[in-house]
Formats: C-alpha cells, sequence, structure tokens
C-alpha cells in the first residue's frame, strides 16, 4: 500500500478551548488535497497540530505516518524537529522572523539534518559546496535573486518574500508530506500562478500535500484528489476539484445549511475569540 | 614523564571544554604573593625601569590602599595578599615565532588561533604570564614610523612619548583597580600611529593567564596622531583554575584630530576570574573612537568602555555583548561624555543570561554645559534563556545642556517559542534552534570582528550553549 499520513478522530485544544472536534484525514504520498473553510474554522490549527506546536494540545485521537510496508510511526509521539526529520513539512501563514540568522545558514543546517535524521549534534554539516550548489539551483527555479540566501530568516520580508522563502523551503527539504497553510495569501495573481507552478514541480510523485487556501488559483497546477471543507473544528465535506471552484466562487452559505450543528460550533468559537481580543 | 601526565589529562579535559587546560610553562622568576611597597619596587627593579616609573608605582599603590573596594557592581572576593603581582616566564623577549618557547606554542595551538597567527604573525603580540613573549613587526608598519611594541619595551626605548600620555587618561586616583594596575602593571600593548598613517589590518594581542593563583595586570596606551587610523584586536582566552584569580588591566586611547580607532577584545577568562578593567579613551576633533567589547568568560567582570568626546566633531561609539552563565555576573557598559558641541554618542549592549547568570547593563551618558547639538543614543537588549537567570539595566543619563539630543531604549526578551517551533519544525532541534537564535541575536557585532574572531566568537556562543537546554 502506499505511504500515507493518518490523522484520525483528532482533538486539539488550544489553552483549554477546543478548536479540532474529530478530524480524519488521510493522504497518501503522491496525492494532493485541498483543505478549505471559512476563516477560524481550524484550517491553520491542523497544520499546527501535525508539526506538534506546543501550544497545540491534542486531547484525542492520532496522527500516524505509515510506511509503504505497512509500518506505522506514532507523529504525535515525536518532538516537531523529529517530525520535520520524518518528513513532514509545514508551509507557515506568518513564518517567523530569526533577526541575525542567515537564511542559507539556516537552511543548511536545516537540510542536513533532515537528509540525515540520524545526524547527532554537533557532526559535520552538509558541504559548503554541495549546499550552495544546490540551493542556488533551487533559487534560479524559483526566480528567486541568490542575495537573498543571505537575508535573515524572514526578518523584514515583504509578505510575497516569506512565501517563497516557505517554497524554497519546501524544495530543499523535500518532505514526503507537506502542509502548506494560505502560500498563497499577500501573493498577487503572477505569484500565485508561479507558487503553483513551483510546488507542482516540486511535489510531483514524491509528496503529499495539503493546500489551505480559500482560493483555487493555487490550484491551478495542483489538481486536488479532493477537496475537503472544514466548518467548527470538523470536516463536514469532501468532493473532488470542482468542490474548491464551488466554494471559492459562492463561498460556505451552503456548507453551513447542510452542516448546521458544525456552523454552530463555529459561531461558538467565534464568539470565544471576540472575548478574547488578545488572541491571533 | 610529568608532561605526558599533564598532556593525557589535559586532553580528557579539552574534550569537556577545548578551552580548558594548561601547559607547563617554565617560570624563570616567581615573585612572592601578597602587595607592599617592597614588592613594588622589587617589580620596578625586575624591569630596570626609570626613577620616574617606581615613584609613579608607589604612589599609586598608597592610593590602592587609601581607596576603599567598590560597593556597586558586583561582589569582589579577592584576597590582594594571596596574589602573585608579577612572573616572568622567560629572560629574553621572542625576537622570531622559531624563538618562541615550545610549551607557549601548543598552548596557542591548542586554543585553535594559529590561523590568525599564521596570517597576520608579523603584526601579532602575545602575552604569556605578564610578560609579552613574543613580538615582531611587520616592515612596512616600522617604515611608517608606526611603534608596535610592548609597554615594558616601551618604557625603555620611547620614554618621552610615553610619559607624555602614560596615566593621564586614566589617572591611577581614577578607581581603586586603576591605582592597583598602577602600581603593578605588567606587559600590554604600546601602539602609536603617526600623522596620516593607515593601517589596514587589525593589530593583535592575545592576552592569557596560565599560573595558578596569579593576576594580570596589562597596561595598554595607544597614541593615533592626527588623520591616521588603527584597528588593535585582544583576545582572550584562559585556562580554567580552581582557586581565584584577578585580571585588572588598564587600556588608555587617545585619538588626535580626524583620526580613528577600533579597538576590539573577546575576553573568555575561565570562570574563577575576576577581570575588573578600565578603558578610557580621548578623542579629539573630528575623530573618531570605537569600542566593541565581548566578555564570555570570567566570574564577574566590571567593564565600563569609556569615550570622552574632547572637541567639536568628536565621535564615540560602544558596541557590547555579555554572555553570563552559571556562577558569572557580567556587569558591563559603556560611557560618552560629551565634552564638545555637535560630538556624536552610540552605545549598542546585548546581553545574554542562562543557567542563573546575571548580566548587567551600566551606562552612564553625560553631557556637559556648552556641547550644543550633541546626540546620544543608547540602545540596550538583553536575552534570557531560562527563568533562572537575570538581567538588569542601570542607564545614568546626566545632561547640564538644553540643546541636545539624547535617546535610549531598552528591551529584555526571552527565546520566543514560536521561533524555537519554527526552527524545530525544520529539523533543528532545541539545542540547535536555540544557539542559532542567540547567534543571531548578538549578530549585529560579530559581524563587526575580523573574520578569524568572528568564527571564534561563534565557536565559543555554541560552546557556552552546550548543554543550555534540558
Amino acid at each position: 500500500m502506499n505511504e500515507r499520513l493518518e490523522i484520525e478522530n483528532l482533538h486539539v485544544a488550544v489553552e483549554g478551548s477546543e478548536i479540532l472536534k474529530g478530524v480524519n484525514l488521510t493522504i497518501g504520498r503522491g496525492e494532493v488535497h485541498a483543505l478549505m473553510g471559512p476563516n477560524g474554522s481550524g484550517k491553520s490549527t491542523l497544520g499546527y497540530a501535525i508539526m506538534g506546536h506546543p501550544s497545540y494540545e491534542v486531547t484525542a485521537g492520532s496522527i500516524m505516518l505509515v510506511d509503504a510496508d505497512g509500518t506505522a510511526h506514532d507523529v504525535l509521539e515525536m518532538e516537531p524537529d523529529g517530525r520535520a526529520r520524518a518528513g513532514i513539512f509545514l508551509a507557515f501563514q506568518r513564518p517567523m522572523a530569526i533577526p541575525g540568522v542567515r537564511l542559507a545558514d539556516f537552511l543548511r543546517h536545516s537540510v542536513t539534518n533532515v537528509r540525515d535524521p540520524d545526524r547527532k549534534e554537533g557532526q559535520e554539516l552538509m558541504p559548503m559546496r554541495e549546499f550552495r550548489g544546490e540551493l542556488k539551483d533551487k533559487m534560479k527555479e524559483l526566480s528567486m535573486d541568490s542575495d537573498f540566501a543571505r537575508r535573515y530568516v524572514n526578518d523584514g520580508f515583504s509578505g510575497g518574500e516569506m512565501k517563497r522563502a516557505e517554497i524554497l523551503q519546501l524544495a530543499m527539504l523535500r518532505p514526503r508530506f507537506a502542509i502548506l497553510d494560505e502560500t498563497d495569501s499577500g501573493l498577487d495573481a503572477d505569484a500565485v500562478r508561479l507558487a503553483s507552478e513551483s510546488i507542482a514541480r516540486i511535489g510531483g510523485a514524491e509528496m503529499g500535500i495539503l493546500i489551505i487556501t480559500h482560493h483555487e488559483q493555487l490550484l491551478e497546477h495542483n489538481i486536488p484528489l479532493k477537496t475537503h471543507v472544514m466548518l467548527g473544528g470538523r470536516i463536514v465535506e469532501s468532493g473532488g476539484p470542482e468542490l474548491a471552484a464551488e466554494l471559492h466562487k459562492q463561498g460556505y452559505e451552503r456548507i453551513r445549511k447542510a452542516y448546521p450543528e458544525a456552523a454552530a460550533a463555529e459561531e461558538e468559537m467565534e464568539a470565544e475569540r471576540r472575548l478574547e481580543p488578545a488572541a491571533s | 614523564m610529568a608532561t605526558d601526565l599533564q598532556e593525557s589529562s589535559t586532553l580528557a579535559l579539552g574534550e569537556i571544554n577545548k578551552y580548558d587546560f594548561r601547559t607547563d610553562t617554565p617560570t624563570v622568576f616567581k615573585a612572592q604573593r601578597g602587595l607592599s611597597p617592597e614588592i613594588v619596587s622589587q617589580i620596578s627593579e625586575m624591569k630596570r625601569e626609570p626613577g620616574w616609573m617606581r615613584d609613579f608605582r608607589l604612589k599609586s599603590l598608597e592610593i590602592f590602599n587609601s581607596k576603599p573596594m567598590p560597593h556597586w557592581g558586583g561582589r569582589i572576593g579577592v584576597d590582594f595578599q594571596d596574589i602573585f603581582y608579577y612572573l616572568k616566564p622567560a629572560e629574553q623577549q621572542g625576537k622570531t615565532w622559531e624563538d618562541v618557547p615550545e610549551e607557549i606554542k601548543k598552548t596557542f595551538d591548542r586554543l585553535g588561533i594559529p590561523e590568525a597567527e599564521r596570517k597576520f604573525l608579523a603584526g601579532v603580540k602575545a602575552q604569556f604570564e605578564s610578560e609579552v613573549v613574543y613580538g615582531s613587526l611587520q616592515e612596512d608598519l616600522a617604515k611608517k614610523g608606526v611603534i608596535f611594541t610592548d609597554t615594558d619595551t616601551a618604557v625603555r626605548e620611547h620614554p618621552d612619548l610615553l610619559r607624555e600620555y602614560f596615566g593621564t587618561i586614566i589617572p591611577p586616583s581614577d578607581n581603586k583597580f586603576a591605582a592597583l594596575n598602577s602600581a603593578v602593571w605588567s606587559g600590554g600593548s604600546f601602539i602609536y600611529v603617526p600623522k596620516g598613517v593607515s593601517i589596514e589590518f587589525p593589530l593583535q594581542a592575545y592576552f592569557r593567564i596560565n599560573a595558578e593563583s596569579m593576576g594580570q595586570f596589562e597596561r595598554t596606551l595607544i597614541i593615533v596622531d592626527e588623520g591616521a587610523q588603527v584597528h588593535y584586536v585582544e583576545g582572550c582566552t584562559a585556562p580554567m583554575y580552581s582557586t581565584e584569580s584577578l585580571h585588572s588591566a588598564v587600556v588608555e586611547i587617545v585619538c588626535k584630530k580626524h583620526s580613528r580607532c577600533r579597538y576590539t577584545t573577546i575576553q573568555n577568562w575561565a570562570n574563577n576570574i575576576y577581570n575588573l578593567v578600565t578603558k578610557r579613551a580621548v578623542a579629539y576633533e573630528g575623530a573618531m573612537m570605537e569600542w566593541i567589547d565581548g566578555n564570555l568568560g570570567s566570574q564577574l567582570t566590571m567593564k565600563y568602555p569609556a569615550v570622552y568626546m574632547m572637541e567639536p566633531g568628536a565621535r564615540g561609539e560602544i558596541l557590547s555583548i555579555a554572555f553570563a552563565s552559571a556562577g558569572q555576573h557580567q556587569d558591563a557598559g559603556a560611557k560618552l561624555v560629551h565634552a564638545a558641541p555637535n560630538t556624536f554618542g552610540r552605545i549598542v549592549s546585548k546581553s545574554i543570561s542562562k543557567n542563573g547568570g546575571r548580566s548587567s547593563y551600566r551606562g552612564l551618558v553625560k553631557v556637559e554645559p556648552g556641547a550644543k547639538k550633541s546626540r546620544s543614543s543608547v540602545v540596550c537588549d538583553a536575552l534570557i534563556l531560562d527563568d533562572k537567570s537575570r538581567s538588569d539595566t542601570y542607564p545614568y543619563i546626566e545632561i547640564e545642556e538644553q540643546d541636545v539630543s539624547i535617546g535610549h531604549e531598552a528591551s529584555v526578551s526571552k527565546i520566543g517559542e514560536e521561533q524555537l517551533f519554527y526552527l524545530m519544525s525544520r529539523g533543528l532541534s532545541e539545542a540547535e534552534a536555540s544557539t542559532m537564535i542567540v547567534g543571531g541575536f548578538i549578530e549585529p557585532l560579530v559581524k563587526e570582528l575580523p573574520m578569524e574572531y568572528a568564527v571564534e566568537m561563534n565557536r565559543l556562543i555554541e560552546l557556552q550553549m552546550e548543554g543550555s537546554v534540558g
């Protein structure tokens, strides 16, 4: 059977309030899935939970990484760096700035660890020449200026630059499973098209990709096998690419009417957020 | 045999901390412990100094004895009678690298800095056990009239030039430890850069302590004549000892009109050393003085490099990094005195505290009456790595002039969970991620260092960060 990322009945809470209320999703390697849904429905939370953010507490359910021979690895047992080394990647919607750390230096470390998961701290990094060569090629493919690698990670980057830096990392790390959290937000139409092409080229048959988006443009070159709609912390409906097109054009009214229970949960979550204006 | 045993034990130590080791150094002369007019006279005699210097030392000792210990800063647990104030490692100063004793070369080798020495061999000055044991001057420097020697030699060979400035920027009465240094000083560098001469590469010196219970009291005087330029680098990486040790240096710098001087220090004293240093520069019309000061080691460091801007257009910049780990207190800072109009000052201080370490920024910006249109900015950022550690800021500002612009910003931050998560989500362990964030935090200062020092600095930070997460 195919390698896959299996999420079963996932419940996730942040500071005591439940955001995900039983998510089921299986992504096979080489498949593209789209995840859509209104703001605050829990899409980003799913991404953080898969990657292991310490503030996102898994209260029930499981996330398993299953090899081709059927061996299952419990992702929830792994630290975030262990998950990265196991082949999981999250492109952040809002990546963090790390002032003073050059993108190239950070990436060389990162690539070394991910490609050699058994590497111990302090052991040699990937040879500089080899790394630089590969980085240069990848940046060229993404139409990025080579000076970009010398800048500090996400520090003073424009929205578009941040997203391209995330795609560059995706290209360099070549994960088995990638979650792309609104990699299209903040980009103009041309940039979205370029991102869409790049992701398709990087992903190919080698990657299982979960694309979180509000639009269908990013899917242009990444036709989803399935489109999932999240509402009130659950996946309420799954369909083909046509579902993404419908939601993009017509919004979530039909979904809210069809799943009143989830729509109520969403309103409740929304109300809680209004009480805590500090939470982002 | 004894040497072999020493070797093997130091190698084992080296695995714990590459920078902790000792080699057997033959000490030719060992003064007795303690401090008295007799000992001070003996030091002066050993050095065959002129009478004025002996008198200066004796007068300084009186001042030292009359001054109380500073009641601020950190706790100074030094028994002044239990210290060797003078050690002479070899009878003669080495003329070439070949003449340098093998033991001493081995120590430098172990520190992993030979690249810097090979590269700038001709300009390297190394202080070892209170005396400069190796010194040679690149030929073209000599041709330009640059003097770069140890201060003891300068007393003999350049008495008039030295005497004109020695003890004028930092008089013995300035503070208790300046008085102590003035009484027992030994070694240090003397530099004179003639009018209009620019030295393209950094002049370097390595100061190290390598005898148990020994104090080190180097004395540096740099005179940058009108329109001249120099960058001096002093690096310290000291072995570790079990008993307390004292390092108390004095550095005096004169920047004449339109000259530029940059003085870079990285100190990594062993964690039992008291590092109490007085550093001060005076800058005249249009001159620029920069201190770059990295403090990683020692038990207690009290050091506040100062720039006195004496004439219009003078500039002073002080960039400092302090890293305080378990059992360490870094009380570091800066001092800017605007004594003339249109002077410009800048202080950037970055401190990191971890494993219960304490770092303090203590700084003074003073604007004297009439120093109109002067501008100063102070930025201090502190990074605290855990709940056991501490950071304090003591900014003093004294302004006696209306028409000035003084800015002060301070921030204290912890390593952000979000930053850690971001880096870890890319496969970096928590320790690697923390080290990277700390490295980034001090990067603005590290990039000001010459390449070899930047590399060494980053390596020191990595060593300091080892085992800091758990």
